[in-house]
């Protein structure tokens, strides 16, 4: 099977067909039920985190009131909490479920190249999610040392979760990122060697282009976790001093001696940032075409869009170490990565010009999916702005570890991108199930998770300002004013109702399972090729006997001249156009 | 901080080459029909796939040598004795490769008793390789030398272990390779033997890489 | 149309808010160092993104009421706009140039200490903060980690001669001069922590194995709240201190009456004859092993370790405990203080008490142990697994301790009857942590636990 010519294609792939129940939904290798189960969990592990986030504000918005949420809980939900939404709900969701779901099917693809890797990515990702929660279980509960699991603290006397929680959770993360690199591995080949027939590079849909370049970061960056989650299981369970400096501890001499624990947070930070743009990337993309698609318009500026991608991807990786400016690492690294930080603005800001300027002349469907997606550009408008603030890096000297940050990553990399997820989830689910959402539920789900998450983030970056310290138990504290505990309060009551209105959300994917309109199959009337599939839902092997042949790019709305305000990517030019790629060369 | 900034042109070079290709500057817009343009759709699935894993593998080792590099610059840094085992297991990995590289020209020319006896060989130097590595453990133990004694000691132990362990990786591929090697041949069967051609030549790629790798980290080893 | 109205009133609600929230205090504090320009920095950021957000969201809003979908509405065919897209990254990159380049000047200024800066080191662990001044050499002598001991918390190195002359501060507070450069020290014992004072706007991580610094220089005399702003463990949001900026006068009173490490080491062991001596007094309550008597509310003394004794009977001598209104009991501690003349009697007494035998006392107190257990998780951190006490962290020893003064103390510590006071800021600690038993049943929950310890 070395050489198999593009035509040929067809017979290249032998798919196992499913035999029973057993392997049609529990051990299949169809990348779409790996999808949904990769989504199913994420979204499971995610709705934990998020009941987390509402115990530990119960605690900060109304102290002294009950003692469920003591100190060394509060900080075990809120490392939880970051650690589950960042790595095992947003990277999982996006990747593991999306880029799954998506690629294949978008690239007219049968499958992904590896399925069989593929089905082992989830169970091996499902693993580790049942390490990490089993933490919870565990005698001393799961590790209380913040996300980024600095050490030396992570693993020294005065952290709850010491004795077997960090075990856990450095574990977790190495067993996930087995899962992450298998997973993949198979997105990036399969996006380079198995598109079909006429799928060129710039004909593929930015949804394919973020998660490709998100996915290609994820393979350079968790190394850089795995490294140093296991350097510091070996601190942990050898002694070794990779991280561990001399120190006291309890009262008494530690064993380690001379490590450096501003290497730990190089070390993180090189995967943290990219981390970022992992969730970030494939989100940009799906909402690109959400809205293209909804606004009835070509996306505008897709080569500049591209080349945002490839150029967000590669300069994600030297700007790591604006999260330490104050970490004690030599302070003359602040010129270099603070002119990093904001030159990274520069691609980010032309992609919101784009999206605003799609919409711009565009016809406009305020459908639920559109509404998530003008909700993202607000709130990433927001985020994004606030990151100037902490990118650079004198501004960032009175707002580093303060609720300013809070504020600013919970808009840019919890709102934003969960923003993203719903319209997507929205716009793909016709074609998942087969079926329509209740549109009434699903706007509900959109106005109170719009405004319920604004009203919580808004006020954080000015308590931020204040001066208000992340990660405290409690305040009490002579420069903090009264009024500042009350905007406390009001924000606990606007996240408890968020967490609440999700209730619109579930209740309507699992209603309009059964009782939703049937969609037909291409139902928002979109040109890529997953709306073309013989079958809603897609059966196994997505395109019947023959593979597709894609004639044009994915943006075909509203052509002039054309009939429909869409032109599929499958339907070939009219007679006399003359195909072929000259006049698409710059020249 | 060389190794960094190493890595850092590294991502940098590989994105810029992207933004330059040709490909991403067309405006696909105007283009209508079919159009072929790329060469990664013929490559072997497989093949593209192991080259993406060595990329994660480069990320991760050279990850590793940047810490190593950072870590040796602290005071507390005693470096570990020089070996000559370690160059007699230097040149077992490198028989063992060679006898791969045999074993795909072998495979080039459609001789299967080339393909047996080198792929063969290959495994049984990697084998003793790997013993060679887990003799010199013993060695650094017996000389006092434990994991946790200094980080130059522990870095030995947890590159060379991961290095290890990716050669037992592709020993599991190496085995399936040889056990299809020594099977009857099915002359009627065209894709077993081509199946056979692409494992031999994805091992010997595999092993050439790792090779390197260890010349990498054995270099390091013994200059710092 | 709904969502456009939306976005409009966002938009406009977040500008309200910006321009009110200043009269409610959710502002910066009134800036108290010669920072300014971090603040005229963060004015400018905020002139740019505001009108970045305005601009691009009132074009959003303007587009969804334009082209909303309605009968014989199409959209246009537009690929994309070279000139546009070159003119909005030129206009983009000027805004972001014009925040970058003053944030590099005063980044420049604060890698850079000046001449004529002051050296003071602020030392941290779990969860306290302790300071030192070079003296007169204006040279801080060497320390390590493993010369700490709970006779040399700092662990300076008694061989080094610089460190004679050191001023060691063992207290939360420290005075600094108004106006005068300092470049803070800044050194951990354990995990890392970070040195923040809001109203100075710097700040920068403790990493245990280095010193890294900071610098400002104050400039209006008054008190400010150390924030330790890097998780540090359980106590890391008790983990505050206190800088008062001072009069050049008043200041160097103040570091005048500090002890120096050369004092600290001159001052050899501890009488304990003399300290037999002054315990005689205390013995009338508190009894002649120091077991206590609960009939006269004196706890047991029995146990502690003499460091926290010292400390307690300095607190009670300088009015930072038992002056503070519903504290009637450790109101009678304070007129029998001025039988202790000063801090080396105190010595003495504290190391006569510490050798006492331990004694089990009665318990008293009843309550649900499984919950007790469940709070105590917290208490452990600081107090120890067994209740031992841990000298670092400067918590006594509970195992054995009178159960009834656990319960008096903790609901005074909740009510702010006891550490309310400024200088008793390891009480106030304690305050912020006893905050987590809501009720009475609680602490007897949590005490019952500790005496099964």
């Amino acid at each position: 099977m070395a050489y198999v010519a593009l035509a040929d294609r067809d017979h290249e792939q032998h798919l196992h067909h499913p035999q029973s129940w057993i392997t049609r939904w529990v051990f299949c290798q169809d990348h779409k039920v790996i999808a949904i189960q990769y989504s199913i969990t994420a979204i499971a592990v995610g709705v934990v985190a998020m009941l987390l986030s509402s115990m530990f504000r119960m605690q900060l918005g109304f102290p002294d009131s009950f003692d469920l949420v003591t100190p060394d809980k509060y900080y075990q939900y809120v490392t939880m909490h970051g650690m589950i939404m960042v790595i095992y709900l947003l990277t999982a969701l996006f990747l593991g479920g999306f880029g799954n779901y998506l690629i294949p099917l978008q690239l007219g693809a049968r499958d992904m190249v590896f399925p069989f890797l593929n089905m082992l990515s989830y169970w091996v990702y499902l693993v580790s999610v049942l390490i990490l929660m089993a933490s919870f279980f565990i005698p001393g509960g799961p590790t209380g040392a913040g996300w980024t699991l600095y050490p030396p603290q992570a693993i020294s006397a005065g952290t709850p979760g010491v004795n077997g929680g960090i075990l856990l959770m450095l574990l977790s993360l190495a067993v996930f990122i087995v899962a992450f690199t298998m997973g993949g591995l198979n997105y990036v080949t399969t996006v380079l060697q198995a598109r079909c027939r006429g799928m060129t590079f710039m004909r593929m849909p930015l949804s394919v282009w973020g998660i490709f370049v998100a996915t290609v970061l994820g393979l350079l960056a968790f190394p850089a976790l795995l490294v140093a989650a296991i350097m510091m299981l070996l601190d942990n369970l050898i002694g070794t001093s990779f991280f561990m400096p001399e120190m006291l501890t309890m009262g008494g001499q530690g064993e380690h001696n001379g490590g450096s624990p501003v290497l730990f947070q190089h070390l993180f930070w090189f995967f943290g940032h990219p981390e970022v743009y992992i969730v970030a990337l494939p989100a940009f993309g799906m909402v690109s075409d959400v809205l293209s698609t909804h606004a009835r318009k070509n996306i505008f500026g897709y080569r500049m869009m591209v080349w945002a991608i490839v150029a967000i991807g590669g300069l994600s990786f030297v700007v790591w170490a604006h999260h330490m400016y104050v970490s004690g690492m030599n302070p003359y690294f602040g010129f270099f990565f603070a002119t990093t930080t904001l030159i990274i603005a520069v691609p980010t800001a032309l992609k919101v010009y784009n999206w605003v300027l799609t919409l711009w002349r565009g016809d406009i469907q305020l459908t639920v999916p559109m509404l998530f997606a003008i909700g993202f550009i607000f709130t990433f408008t927001h985020g994004g702005l606030t990151g100037l603030f902490l990118g650079n890096v004198t501004v960032d000297l009175p707002l580093s570890d303060t609720y300013f940050v809070i504020g600013h990553f919970h808009m840019v990399m919890g709102v934003s991108p969960v923003l993203v997820l719903f319209a997507a989830i929205y716009h793909w689910y016709p074609k998942i199930t087969g079926r329509m959402f209740s549109d009434t539920l699903g706007k509900w789900h959109f106005w109170c998770t719009l405004l319920g998450t604004y009203t919580v983030y808004l006020p954080m970056h000015y308590l931020g300002i204040l001066g208000v310290p992340r990660r405290y138990w409690s305040y009490g504290s002579d420069f903090i004013p009264d009024s500042a505990q009350s905007l406390n309060s009001a924000i606990t009551v606007a996240a408890i109702f968020v967490a609440a209105s999700q209730l619109f959300f579930f209740i309507n994917m699992i209603w309009s399972l059964r009782n939703g309109e049937k969609s037909g199959p291409n139902p928002w009337n979109a040109t890529t090729l997953e709306w073309q599939t013989p079958n809603t839902p897609a059966v196994h092997g997505n395109w019947g006997d023959k593979l597709p042949e894609v004639h044009r790019w994915a943006y075909d709305y509203s052509v002039p001249g054309e009939a429909r305000d869409f032109v599929p990517q499958t339907e070939p030019p009219h007679e006399g156009v003359v195909s072929g790629r000259d006049h698409g060369v710059e020249h | 901080m060389n190794v960094t900034l190493l890595f850092t042109a590294l991502v940098g070079a590989i994105l810029v080459l992207l933004l330059l290709v040709r490909q991403l500057r067309t405006k696909s817009w105007l283009e209508k029909g079919i159009i072929t343009e790329d060469s990664f759709s013929t490559l072997a699935p497989k093949r593209v796939g192991l080259f993406v894993f060595l990329g994660v593998v480069t990320s991760l080792f050279l990850l590793f040598m940047i810490i190593y590099n950072e870590r040796a610059e602290f005071p507390d840094w005693r470096p570990i004795a020089d070996s000559r085992l370690l160059w007699f297991n230097t040149a077992l990995l490198v028989i063992g490769s060679a006898a791969l590289q045999l074993a795909r020209n072998a495979a080039g020319h459609g001789r299967l008793s080339g393909i047996r006896i080198n792929l063969t060989a290959a495994g049984v130097f990697t084998i003793a390789f790997l013993v060679g590595q887990i003799y010199a453990w013993n060695q650094l133990t017996a000389a006092g030398h434990f994991m946790a004694t200094n980080p130059a000691d522990a870095f030995f132990y947890l590159l060379t272990g991961l290095h290890g362990v990716h050669l037992l990786g592709g020993l599991f591929v190496w085995a399936k390779a040889t056990t299809n090697a020594w099977q009857k041949p099915d002359p009627e069967d065209v894709s077993q033997a081509a199946g056979l051609h692409l494992s031999v030549q994805l091992c010997s790629v595999y092993w050439h890489y790792l090779l390197l790798l260890w010349l990498v980290l054995f270099y390091m080893f013994t200059s710092t | 149309m709904a969502i456009a109205v939306v976005i409009l009133l966002l938009v406009i609600a977040t500008l309200i808010f910006h321009f009110v929230s200043p009269l409610y205090g959710w502002w910066f504090t009134d800036i108290a160092s010669n920072w300014d320009m971090i603040d005229t920095t963060v004015d400018i950021t905020f002139a740019v993104t505001g009108v970045v957000f305005v601009a691009v969201n009132l074009f959003l809003v303007y587009c969804i009421v334009n082209f909303r979908h309605r009968k014989g509405l199409k959209a246009e065919y537009d690929p994309e706009n070279k000139k546009l897209e070159t003119w909005l990254t030129v206009i983009t990159s000027i805004g972001v140039a014009a925040m970058l380049a003053p944030g590099l000047v005063v980044w420049g200024q604060f890698v850079t200490v000046p001449e004529d800066a002051a050296d003071v080191e602020a030392i941290g662990q779990q969860w306290n903060w302790s300071f030192r001044f070079p003296g007169e050499d204006g040279e801080l002598g060497n320390v390590d980690v493993r010369h700490t001991s709970v006779d040399n918390p700092m662990g300076m190195d008694p061989e080094d001669p610089a460190g004679r002359d050191d001023v060691l501060i063992f207290d939360q507070t420290v005075h600094l001069p108004v106006d005068q450069p300092t470049r803070m020290l800044l050194r951990s014992m354990d995990v890392l922590h970070d040195f923040a004072v809001p109203q100075f706007r710097v700040k920068m991580d403790l990493v245990p194995g280095m010193v890294t610094y900071q610098w400002f220089t104050p400039t209006v005399p008054g008190e400010y709240e150390i924030l330790c702003e890097e998780l540090c463990g359980i106590g890391h949001f008790a983990m505050r201190g206190l800088v008062v900026v001072d009069e050049r006068p008043d200041f160097e009173a103040w570091l005048d009456s500090q002890p120096t490490w050369g004092d600290l080491m001159a001052r050899g062991e501890p009488n304990l004859a003399a300290g037999q001596a002054g315990y005689a007094i205390c013995a009338a309550c508190h009894g002649p092993q120091g077991q206590g008597q609960p009939v006269l509310n004196a706890p047991k003394l029995t146990g502690l370790g003499a460091w926290y004794i010292e400390q307690q009977l300095a607190y009670f001598k300088d009015g930072a405990r038992g002056t503070a209104e519903g504290d009637t009991f450790g109101a009678t501690m304070a007129p029998l203080m001025a039988t202790v003349p000063d801090r080396n009697a105190m010595r003495n007494i504290a190391a006569y008490i510490e050798t006492f035998e331990d004694q089990p006392v009665e318990t008293t107190v009843t309550g649900d142990v499984a919950r007790g257990e469940r709070l105590y998780t917290t208490c452990a951190a600081c107090h120890g697994a067994d209740g031992e006490g841990i000298w670092t962290t400067r918590a006594p020893r509970l195992a054995g301790a009178s159960d009834w003064y656990l319960v008096t103390q903790l609901q005074n510590f909740k009510s702010r009857v006891r550490g309310a006071h400024e200088n008793d800021i390891y009480g106030s600690q304690m305050g912020l942590l006893a905050d987590m038993l809501p009720d009475d049943q609680a602490i007897n929950d949590v005490v019952a636990y500790i005496n099964t310890l």
